[in-house]
């Protein structure tokens, strides 16, 4: 097991090396200067001059690609020129937002989407299991942007169920947070009003966020269930006269989890999409957001930074993916 | 009557919306005594699995359709209510399916499926549980059951793995166990010693059998009675000695006569049935199994011939059976 942990994370060096020269390259090939971006329209020709030197875009292209090289390596991305703070820091800064509604939509995506595809399964042919297929099919299709704006008018603005931005009261600005996460944050410091007031934050973004994980994890689990309801061993252990429980526990859930386990690992880059789309409509302060708002002003390195971050992150849970399947599935551990 | 099974007048119809029905099993009926062990034999598709499944209670419940009676111990098994009928398969009925490979779970390790029995129908705890396993897998002849009761099912052999299966069936101490062609899947020096196992432990405990099988050669080393099927009916039912003595249907005639025998003079041919089971009748429009029958006489087409005693405790469907009707 360990040898198998240690060979994927050295897969990840040149992943990460070939995404690096991709991003080098990108970078490079898009019109308008970081000089110009910094500048603005009316920079002159000396000016332009200078910052490029200072960032050293008048040396040759592999001595550039040789010197963001080793500033990634050491985690430096630069200096976002939205905020001229170290992109870095910036990351750090807001990564504990997108965490927390990513795994909050994750967490709603397999609680809901697990049982749903289950149901659909044992009850296959009946409305139930149409009603499934279709609202999954409608899951995947709804435009992530849309879905959060409808939640938003719907249940924020017109209803006014929950808050319609942020993460945070503005009358909450000063409570302590000393993990970043501010629902862990609020039971950390015992304050149930802040702790509540991160999670009816979360509700709505995390929704849309959850959808089209949710949708795809329901199908592929009722696929699996139904795969392995047909299967030998389920009639054996029905002959054996077990509790309907421990059937569907140990003989069909075990067995049909292992492809919903590796979906759910690729969902994360979904996730991320979605994050970029979510927060945006919610001015939910994560990276998500923070790279949105890093197009228009041409911020280059927090957007490198954010692409290797997000890539190596990817890798990472897909291992860690990967490990669980070893732990379900004794038949991959010994290989 | 004090039968441990009485199987009576048994239908399975598969119905599906959109499709012609399908008649698995029509109107079969067999009584199994305590301690007895029983044959059923026929061709596959013949519906000797879903007769044992319908025993058990594990056909689908949409799309069949059940008749007749099922009695185990006097308690009727069709319409049974699901949770009694789960309290009873596995501790008073089990079962042993016929491929090893597929039939246990490959990420639950082989001792959970042993001490799952246990713990379900014998009510022990973990720590009994596990020792009566290994005690189970012993009797089983698994070699170094403690080591093997921590292993998953794709580290054992196809034969080990089937005497794993034997192991769990057996395990709450049923009264009646079946075994839908346990060896088929199995290598040929493994399927005798698969035999003489199930052999040895039903006879050690007193354990009925329903032995299911195609070859009347494994029926010959073990069975008491036997019924052999054709196209969902019984066609012959005998005890093993009189059936092998004196065959009377011409396709019991011709499973036996496919059997290779040590007495057999050389250079003389094994004859198979000719046909296959695919060129058959429906039996309402008279004996199946005349397409293929070297005995066919003007009768067999039109209307079936019923289930009628030949001699004694030998019955017989069939219009112009084997052996003349001299000694009818
Ligand atoms: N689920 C099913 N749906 C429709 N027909 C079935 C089904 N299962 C079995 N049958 C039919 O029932 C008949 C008997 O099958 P089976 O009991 O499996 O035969 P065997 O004697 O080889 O065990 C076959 O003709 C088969 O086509
Ligand atoms: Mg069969």
């Amino acid at each position: 097991m360990l040898r198998f942990i240690v060979r994927r994370l050295l897969v990840l060096v040149p992943v990460l090396l070939g995404l690096s020269i991709a991003l080098f390259a990108w970078v490079r090939a898009l019109p308008g200067s970081p000089a110009q971006a910094l500048l603005g329209e009316r920079a002159t020709q000396a000016q332009i001059e200078m910052i490029n030197r200072q960032m050293g875009l008048d040396q040759p292209l592999y001595e550039q690609y040789l010197r963001f090289l080793g500033k990634v390596v050491r985690l430096d991305f630069g200096t976002s020129v939205q905020t001229s703070q170290p992109v870095i820091d910036e990351m750090i800064r807001r990564f504990p937002a997108t965490f927390e509604l990513g795994v909050t939509a994750l967490l709603i995506a397999v609680v809901v989407g697990v049982p749903l595809g289950y149901f659909a399964a044992r009850r296959n042919g009946t409305w139930l299991d149409s009603a499934t297929i279709t609202g999954s099919l409608i899951g995947i299709t709804i435009p992530v942007f849309f879905l959060a704006y409808m939640l938003k008018y719907v249940f924020a603005v017109k209803l006014g169920w929950f808050p319609n931005t942020g993460r945070q009261e503005a009358r909450m600005l000063d409570v302590e947070h000393p993990t970043g996460f501010y629902v862990l944050d609020g039971l950390v410091t015992g304050n149930m009003a802040a702790f509540w007031d991160a999670i009816l934050h979360l509700v709505l973004p995390a929704i849309a966020l959850a959808t089209i994980p949710l949708a795809i994890i329901a199908r592929i689990t009722r696929a699996a269930v139904l795969d392995v309801l047909n299967e030998d061993y389920v009639r054996t252990a029905e002959s054996k006269g077990l509790t309907s429980g421990v059937v569907t526990r140990r003989h069909v859930l075990r067995n049909a989890l292992l492809p919903v386990t590796t979906v759910i690992g690729l969902q994360f880059g979904l996730l991320m999409s979605g994050a970029i789309l979510t927060e945006t409509v919610f001015a939910f302060p994560g990276v998500g957001k923070f790279v949105a708002d890093a197009i228009p002003t041409r911020d280059y390195p927090s957007l490198q930074g954010f692409i290797l971050v997000i890539a190596t992150l990817f890798v990472l849970i897909n291992l860690v993916v990967d490990v669980a399947y070893g732990l379900i599935d004794p038949r991959v551990r010994v290989r | 009557m004090n039968n441990l099974l009485d199987v009576n007048d048994l239908e399975i119809v598969f119905s599906r919306r959109g499709r012609k029905d399908v008649r698995a099993v029509d109107k079969v009926s067999f009584s199994v005594a305590p301690g007895e062990t029983v044959g059923l034999v026929g061709e596959s598709g013949c519906g000797k699995s879903v007769t044992s499944l319908a025993i058990m209670g594990l056909l689908p419940k949409r799309g069949v359709r059940l008749g007749g009676s099922i009695a185990f111990e006097g308690t009727e098994l069709i319409g049974l209510p699901q949770d009694k009928l789960r309290r009873m398969r596995g501790r008073d009925l089990a079962m042993v399916f016929q491929d090893p490979m597929t039939s246990l779970n490959p990420v639950v390790p082989i001792g959970t499926q042993v001490t799952e029995v246990l713990v379900r129908h014998r009510d022990m705890g973990a720590d009994a549980a596990r020792k009566e396993a290994a005690d189970l897998l012993a009797r089983v002849g698994i070699p170094d059951p403690s080591r093997r009761l921590k292993e998953y099912p794709h580290q054992l052999s196809g034969g080990m793995r089937q005497r794993a299966l034997i192991a769990m069936a057996l395990a709450a101490k049923p009264r009646l166990l079946i075994a839908d062609e346990p060896t088929t899947a199995l290598d040929v020096t493994i399927q005798a010693q698969i035999l003489e196992l199930l052999k040895e432990l039903v006879r050690e405990s007193g354990t009925a059998l329903i032995m299911i099988t195609h070859d009347l050669g494994v029926v010959a080393g073990m069975c008491d009675t036997v019924h052999v099927m054709y196209s969902g009916r019984i066609v012959e039912r005998a005890q093993r000695h009189e059936l092998f003595a004196h065959p009377r249907h011409p396709y019991t005639g011709g499973l036996l006569a496919s059997i290779p025998r040590l007495d057999q003079p050389r250079g003389e041919r094994l004859e198979p049935i000719q046909g296959s089971p695919r060129d058959m009748l429906a039996w309402s429009q008279g004996c199946a199994f005349a397409p293929r029958c070297r005995n066919r006489v003007d009768e067999c087409v039109g209307e079936a011939p019923v289930l009628a005693p030949a001699r004694p405790d030998h019955e017989v469907r069939c219009y112009n059976p084997l052996g003349g009707s001299d000694d009818r």
